[in-house]
C-alpha cells in the first residue's frame, strides 16, 4: 500500500469519525440541556423513552425525520433549501483544525488525533465561521417571513460585530505561542501552563463572543421567541430545521473544543505523556465543563436588549479585546 | 503536447466559473442572487490565489471579502429591500455606449496582454509567507508609512460611515 | 505551471465584466458590486505579479487594495442607505438634485 492511499484513507476514517461524534454529541446535548433545564426548574425533563430517556434524541430524530417538509408560498425556493445546508456544513468543518489528542501509535503507524494540523489554523478558524453567517441571513431572507427576515438581520449584525471581538481575543494565544497552528498553541501550553492564567480577560472575551457568535442566550436575539416567534427559521420544519437546530448545538460543541484548546490546554492533563489516549478523555471533559456553562448561562441569565447587546459587543468586549491585545504585545515584548 | 496537469484542469474549471459567476453578478435582476454570485466570484479568485501559491492571501480573501464586504452588502440589501420589487428597466439609456467602453477597453488590454511575453524569471524563494509578509509590514525601509496611512484611512472610513448613518440628521 | 498571462487574461476579463456593470446598470448596489469585481480582478493581477517575480510586494499591494476595499464598503452602502432614505430608490438616476 502506498504511503498517499493509507493518507488517504487515514483522512476519510477520521473526517467520518469525525462527523459521526458530532452528531452524536448533538444528539445527546440537546437531551442534556433537557435534563439540566429540568434540574434547574425542579422537574424530571424526559424520562420515559429508555432507560433516563436515553433514548429520546433518537425519538425526537425519527419524529423529525416524518415531519411534513413546509415552504412557504412566496419563499425563494433554491435559497430556502441551501440556507440549513450552508448554516451545517461550516459547522462540522470548523472542527478540522482542532487536536483532540496527541499523535497515537496505532496499526504501527504514527497517527495525529484531529482530522489535520494546518500552520494557519486558527486563520482556518476564522474564515470558516466567517462564512457561517450565511445560512442565517439566507434563511431570514429566504422565508418571505418578516419575523424570519428581522431574525436574519439581527444575525447578521450581530455576528459581524462579535466576530470582530472574537478575532481579537485569539490573538493573545497566538502572541504568547508565537504560532497560528492549534497543535503549536497546545505544546506552547504544556510548556508554560493553560492560557487561560496568562489570558483570562481573552478567555473571557472569547468565551463570552463566542455564545454570540453561536446565538446561545443570553445572546439569542436572532430567535428571540417572544419577540420573533423563532427568528430565522421560522418558516422551517421537518429536517430542514433539524438542520439548523444541529447546526446551533455542533457549533456549540465547535467554539467550546476551540476554547478548550486555545486557554484550557487542550487534551492536556496528568500521565498524558505516557498514556496518548487519555488526552482524548481530558479533551472530553474540559469541552464538557465549558458546555455545561453555556447551558447554566442559559438557564440562569435574562436575554439582553437588542440595543444593550450591541452596546455590549462595540463599548465594552471589542476595546476589552483591543486592550488585552496591547498589553499581551507590550508585555511579550518587554518580558522577552 | 504536454500532459495536462491537475493544477492546469483546477485553473480551467474555476476560471470558467468564476467568469460565469461574475457575468451572473451584473445581470441578474434579484439583488441578493447578484449579492450571491458575487460571493461566489469571491470565492472562486480565493481558489485561484490558492493556485498561485498565495494560500494566506485566498485566506485573508475569504475573511475579509466574503466574511465581512459580502456580508455587508447582503446586509445593504435587506435593508433596501423594497428595490427588490422594482420592475423597471435595470440598465441606463447609454447602455450601448458603456459596452462599447468595457469592449474597447478589453480588446486593448488583451492585445496588451498579448503582445508581451512575461519574462519566466526565477522566483525567488519565500521560506514562511505569512512571517515576510508580517515583517514587510513594519520594516521602516518598506511598508510601514503605507500601513499607517491605511490604518488612519480605516478610521477616517470609520468615522464617516457613523457620521452618514446618524439618524435625525436629514430632518434638518 | 500555468502560465500569467492566463492569470492575467482571467483578471482582464473580470475588470472588464466589472466595467459593464458599473456603466450599464442603475442600481446603486449593483455598481457598488460591480467596483468590487474590479478592485478583485486587480488583486488577481496583483498576486500574479507577485508569483512571477518572485517577491511578496504584490501580496502586500493586495493587502491594501483590501483595505481600500473596506474603507469604501463602509462608506459606501452608509451612502447608499442614507440615499434610500431620502428617496426610497438606489436608482442612481433618481440621484441627480445637489439638494435632495
Amino acid at each position: 500500500m502506498s504511503p498517499v492511499i493509507g493518507i488517504v484513507i487515514e483522512a476519510i476514517i477520521k473526517s467520518a469519525l469525525m462527523v459521526f461524534v458530532l452528531a452524536t454529541a448533538f444528539a445527546y446535548l440537546t437531551l442534556a440541556e433537557r435534563k439540566i433545564a429540568a434540574f434547574v426548574q425542579v422537574r424530571k425533563g424526559p424520562n420515559r423513552v429508555g432507560p433516563w430517556g436515553l433514548m429520546q434524541p433518537a425519538a425526537d430524530g425519527i419524529k423529525l425525520l416524518f415531519k411534513e417538509e413546509m415552504v412557504p408560498a412566496g419563499a425563494d425556493k433554491v435559497l430556502f433549501f441551501l440556507a440549513p445546508i450552508l448554516t451545517m456544513i461550516p459547522a462540522m468543518v470548523i472542527m478540522a483544525v482542532v487536536p483532540i489528542g496527541p499523535d497515537v501509535e496505532l496499526f504501527g503507524r504514527s497517527i495525529r488525533l484531529g482530522i489535520s494540523d494546518l500552520n494557519v489554523g486558527m486563520l482556518y478558524i476564522l474564515s470558516v465561521a466567517s462564512v457561517a453567517v450565511y445560512g442565517i441571513v439566507l434563511a431570514g431572507w429566504s422565508s418571505a417571513n418578516k419575523y424570519s427576515l428581522l431574525g436574519g438581520l439581527r444575525a447578521s449584525a450581530q455576528m459581524i460585530s462579535y466576530e470582530i471581538a472574537l478575532g481579537l481575543s485569539i490573538i493573545g494565544p497566538i502572541i504568547l505561542a508565537g504560532t497560528m497552528s492549534l497543535q503549536g498553541i497546545i505544546t506552547a501550553q504544556q510548556q508554560s501552563t493553560w492560557y487561560v492564567l496568562w489570558q483570562p480577560v481573552g478567555a473571557l472575551v472569547f468565551f463570552l463572543a463566542g455564545l454570540a457568535e453561536v446565538n446561545r442566550a443570553p445572546f439569542d436575539m436572532p430567535e428571540a421567541e417572544q419577540e420573533l416567534t423563532a427568528g430565522y427559521f421560522t418558516e422551517y420544519s421537518g429536517m430542514k430545521f433539524s438542520l439548523f437546530f444541529m447546526g446551533e448545538y455542533i457549533k456549540m460543541v465547535a467554539v467550546c473544543a476551540i476554547a478548550t484548546t486555545l486557554f484550557l490546554g487542550g487534551y492536556l492533563g496528568p500521565y498524558v505523556e505516557q498514556l496518548p489516549w487519555l488526552g482524548i478523555l481530558y479533551f472530553t471533559i474540559k469541552t464538557t465543563a465549558l458546555l455545561f456553562l453555556m447551558i447554566w448561562i442559559r438557564l440562569t441569565l435574562p436575554r439582553l436588549r437588542y440595543d444593550q447587546l450591541m452596546a455590549f459587543g462595540w463599548k465594552v468586549l471589542l476595546p476589552l479585546a483591543l486592550a488585552n491585545v496591547v498589553v499581551t504585545a507590550t508585555a511579550t515584548v518587554l518580558l522577552g | 503536447m504536454e500532459a495536462v496537469s491537475a493544477a492546469q484542469i483546477i485553473f480551467i474549471v474555476v476560471a470558467l466559473l468564476t467568469v460565469a459567476t461574475t457575468f451572473l453578478v451584473v445581470t441578474v435582476r434579484n439583488l441578493i442572487h447578484a449579492a450571491l454570485w458575487l460571493v461566489a466570484t469571491l470565492f472562486g479568485i480565493a481558489v485561484i490565489f490558492v493556485l498561485l501559491d498565495a494560500g494566506f492571501m485566498a485566506t485573508v480573501q475569504i475573511v475579509l471579502y466574503i466574511g465581512a464586504i459580502a456580508i455587508l452588502i447582503v446586509f445593504a440589501v435587506m435593508l433596501t429591500r423594497r428595490v427588490m420589487q422594482d420592475v423597471g428597466p435595470q440598465s441606463n439609456e447609454n447602455w450601448w455606449l458603456g459596452t462599447i467602453v468595457a469592449a474597447v477597453f478589453f480588446a486593448a488590454i488583451s492585445t496588451l496582454l498579448w503582445s508581451i511575453r512575461w519574462p519566466a524569471l526565477p522566483g525567488a524563494v519565500v521560506g514562511d509567507t505569512v512571517l515576510a509578509l508580517g515583517r514587510s509590514l513594519v520594516d521602516p525601509n518598506q511598508y510601514v508609512i503605507p500601513f499607517e496611512v491605511a490604518s488612519v484611512m480605516l478610521i477616517i472610513a470609520l468615522i464617516g460611515s457613523i457620521t452618514l448613518a446618524l439618524p435625525g440628521k436629514q430632518s434638518e | 505551471m500555468i502560465p500569467t498571462t492566463y492569470y492575467l487574461a482571467l483578471s482582464a476579463i473580470l475588470f472588464s465584466i466589472g466595467v459593464i456593470g458599473v456603466l450599464v446598470r442603475r442600481n446603486a448596489i449593483v455598481i457598488f458590486m460591480s467596483i468590487e469585481l474590479m478592485l478583485n480582478s486587480a488583486n488577481l493581477a496583483f498576486v500574479a505579479f507577485a508569483r512571477e517575480f518572485g517577491t511578496l510586494d504584490g501580496q502586500l499591494m493586495v493587502f491594501f487594495v483590501m483595505t481600500v476595499a473596506a474603507a469604501e464598503v463602509a462608506v459606501g452602502l452608509a451612502l447608499i442607505v442614507a440615499i434610500f432614505r431620502s428617496k426610497a430608490s438606489i436608482d442612481v438616476d433618481a440621484v441627480n438634485l445637489l439638494k435632495g
